[in-house]
């Protein structure tokens, strides 16, 4: 029997019996289409974090100090004051960096005219535009300058500043924070979205002023502390290097034999933090799916059973005229795959557009995003082909080893 | 084509016995039975029910295989084929006409008189399948459905089926047994041509003696074993 003849005698049965071959379809349609479209909405969500995370900058390590132990009652990390501007500037000059912007943030209440409105105070250097992928949309950024002076110069994020000065341009205006007077001399271009687009919401100082006259933290030699510094490596591939160098440099600087009083977070590492629940949330529902795609395989197998058995006599006037076992296995399996290939090809087409109607909704004020990728895609298809291949082989088996004599006998 | 009957033997058959097991209990459906039938011949096997020509006829067919003795068929010894083999041989040397004629309900006549060319790598099927049913005089209801045709109409659809793959034997089991007198004689009418023009073997498994008035050998049966084996000079041809 010839491939060609098989499977025009498979669509010929196929379309003989229109609606049962629809509902089986169905069954393959929605296990596919489901495990397509809840993978594209775990992977779509990973994307966004991955982009979210990556927008702040690219191949970023975050080193903060290490949390407060005070008699055994362990701190929030970063508490401790154990990084310090210094620190900062000697890692400028590691190996593999290619910039350093040491911060230090606090919160504060931000008043000009009439409007106030409570805000994030980041002290920054102006290495902080750069590593930080920050931008001016009006006037300057915090100057080398401004940073030696202690000047009481500011730099506005684009939601402050409409706040405060909803009518006029706030460059050359005067903001007051702790009830001290600072000047406007830049504002930041809008970024938008949630998580990591804080920048919209901040009052940026040089990181000077906000350590003398808002945080007035000291360390123990005097020096002023700072809570974070973001080290940009030169490229992807030096991340691990630069992460080396880091942490030999600040044990070198700390005098440190035992447990490091740092810790390095890089952004992949944020990546992986936050996807981390997305991830198992993603397989758990992917698993369920998945369940849903053998039970479409269980449909056709039962559809192909009852197929064999109706078709008793005409699997006997066949093996009559001189079929081959293998001639009715293939009838029958070629019918089997035919359902899956079908249904894993419609369910592909309907997980896509189910991830595609999925994007015109906001869960929780956030856009879902879906992305349907290729390995995705191959995944589902293949498991449905592979599941009509494995149900369908008993069904084609039990036709292919009937007795003649017994099934022309058939009614 | 006169069909003169040269003492060729297409069927040897030697002491085949057949045993079926029924709950425990082994029934003989076949003791020792030895028949020569050769080229050309119209042999009618005739017997009532439970006399084993049914089960004759499977194993003639090839559909069985006997318990013991020997087949041998236009030359090959079927006893030690295989399933496989056994569906080759069906195709290539025998044909089939059942008494429920046995067509497939879903398709054309054509398509069920191309059916069993589809197991076969034959060139111009489509002009083999209409010439077939050209042959039993059917060429212009090639595009209808068993439904659509009538029970003598149906009958000479399956003889065309089985006679696609030109195959040396047709074996006949009650082919008239569903139709009335009428068609009956005429369905009787396409095996003699068959017989005489084509030079077919026909093997007719009947209990309707005018059946197997038309045949010119008459092999009777009962109990499993044959009674008597007779050449009726006079039958009419």
């Amino acid at each position: 029997m010839s491939p060609l003849d098989s499977l025009r005698g498979a669509l010929w049965s196929l379309w003989a019996s229109k609606l049962r071959t629809f509902l089986t379809l169905l069954g393959v349609v929605i296990g596919v289409g489901a495990v397509i479209s809840v993978m594209s909405i775990g992977r779509g969500s990973r994307e966004a974090v991955t982009q979210q995370i990556e927008s702040i900058g690219s191949n970023l390590i975050f080193v903060r100090p290490q949390a407060i132990r005070d008699q055994n009652v362990r701190g929030q990390l970063g508490s401790g004051l154990t990084l310090s501007l210094s620190d900062a500037e000697a890692l400028a000059d590691a190996p593999n960096v290619a910039g350093v912007a040491p911060e230090v943030n606090s919160f504060a209440q931000v008043q000009a005219g009439g409007n106030n409105t409570a805000t994030r105070v980041l002290g920054v250097t102006p290495s902080y535009e750069q590593v930080r992928n920050f931008s001016v949309a009006d006037g300057r950024f915090i100057t080398d300058t401004d940073v030696d002076a202690r000047s009481l110069n500011a730099v506005l994020g684009s939601r402050v500043a409409t706040t405060l000065f909803p009518d006029s341009d706030p460059l050359g205006q005067t903001i007051q924070l702790n009830r001290r007077p600072y000047r406007v001399v830049g504002v930041l271009k809008t970024v938008g979205g949630g998580g990591q687009g804080v920048q919209d919401d901040a009052v940026l100082l040089p990181i000077t002023t906000v350590q003398t006259r808002l945080v007035n933290q000291r360390q123990a030699g005097g020096a002023n502390p700072v809570q974070l510094i973001t080290v940009q490596a030169t490229g992807e591939k030096t991340m691990d290097a630069a992460k080396e160098a880091i942490t030999a440099l600040l044990r070198e600087r700390h005098r440190i034999t035992g447990v490091d009083d740092f810790v390095l977070t890089s952004q992949d590492d944020l990546i992986a933090a936050r996807t981390e629940v997305t991830n198992v949330l993603t397989i758990l529902l992917g698993s369920i799916a998945g369940i849903s795609l053998v039970v479409g395989g269980i449909g056709i197998m039962n559809i192909m059973l009852v197929s064999v058995t109706e078709r008793t006599r005409e699997i006997g006037i066949r093996k009559a005229v001189g079929a081959k076992r293998r001639d009715i296995l293939s009838q029958f399996l070629t019918e089997a795959m035919m359902l899956s290939i079908a249904g894993g090809g419609i369910g592909l087409g309907a997980g896509f557009g189910v991830a595609r109607l999925l994007e015109k909704l906001t869960l929780s004020g956030q856009a879902v995003q879906t992305l349907v990728t290729w390995d995705v895609a191959v995944l589902a298809v293949g498991v449905a082909v592979a599941i009509g291949l494995f149900f369908g082989i008993y069904p084609a088996m039990r036709a292919a080893r009937m007795d003649p004599i017994e099934a022309l006998r058939h009614q | 084509m006169t069909a003169t009957p040269v003492e060729r033997p297409l069927i040897e058959l030697r002491d085949v016995q057949k045993l079926y097991k029924l709950g425990g209990e082994g029934v003989r459906a076949l003791n020792g039975v030895s028949v020569t039938i050769n080229h050309g011949e119209m042999v009618a096997i005739v017997g009532p029910s439970g006399s084993g020509k049914s089960t004759l006829m499977h194993i003639l067919g090839c559909l069985d295989r006997p318990t013991s003795g020997s087949y041998v068929l236009d030359g090959g010894d079927v006893q030690s084929y295989g399933d496989d083999a056994l569906a080759e041989i069906r195709r290539a040397k025998i044909g089939f006409v059942f008494q429920q004629f046995n067509l497939l309900p879903r398709m054309t006549a054509l398509q069920n008189v191309f059916l069993p060319m589809i197991y076969t790598r034959a060139k111009e099927r489509e002009r083999r399948a209409m010439e077939s049913l050209e042959r039993v005089g059917l060429g212009h209801r090639a595009g209808h459905r068993p439904t659509e045709l009538s029970g003598g109409e149906q009958q000479r659809v399956a003889i065309a089926r089985a006679l696609v793959n030109k195959p040396p034997v047709l074996l006949a089991d009650e082919p008239t047994g569903n139709l009335d007198t009428k068609v009956g004689a005429a369905i009787m009418e396409v095996f003699r041509q068959l017989n005489a023009e084509d030079g077919i073997t026909v093997i007719l498994i009947t209990h309707d003696p005018t059946v197997s008035a038309s045949a010119r050998r008459v092999i009777s049966m009962r109990d499993g074993a044959v009674v008597s084996d007779v050449k009726q000079a006079g039958a009419k041809a």
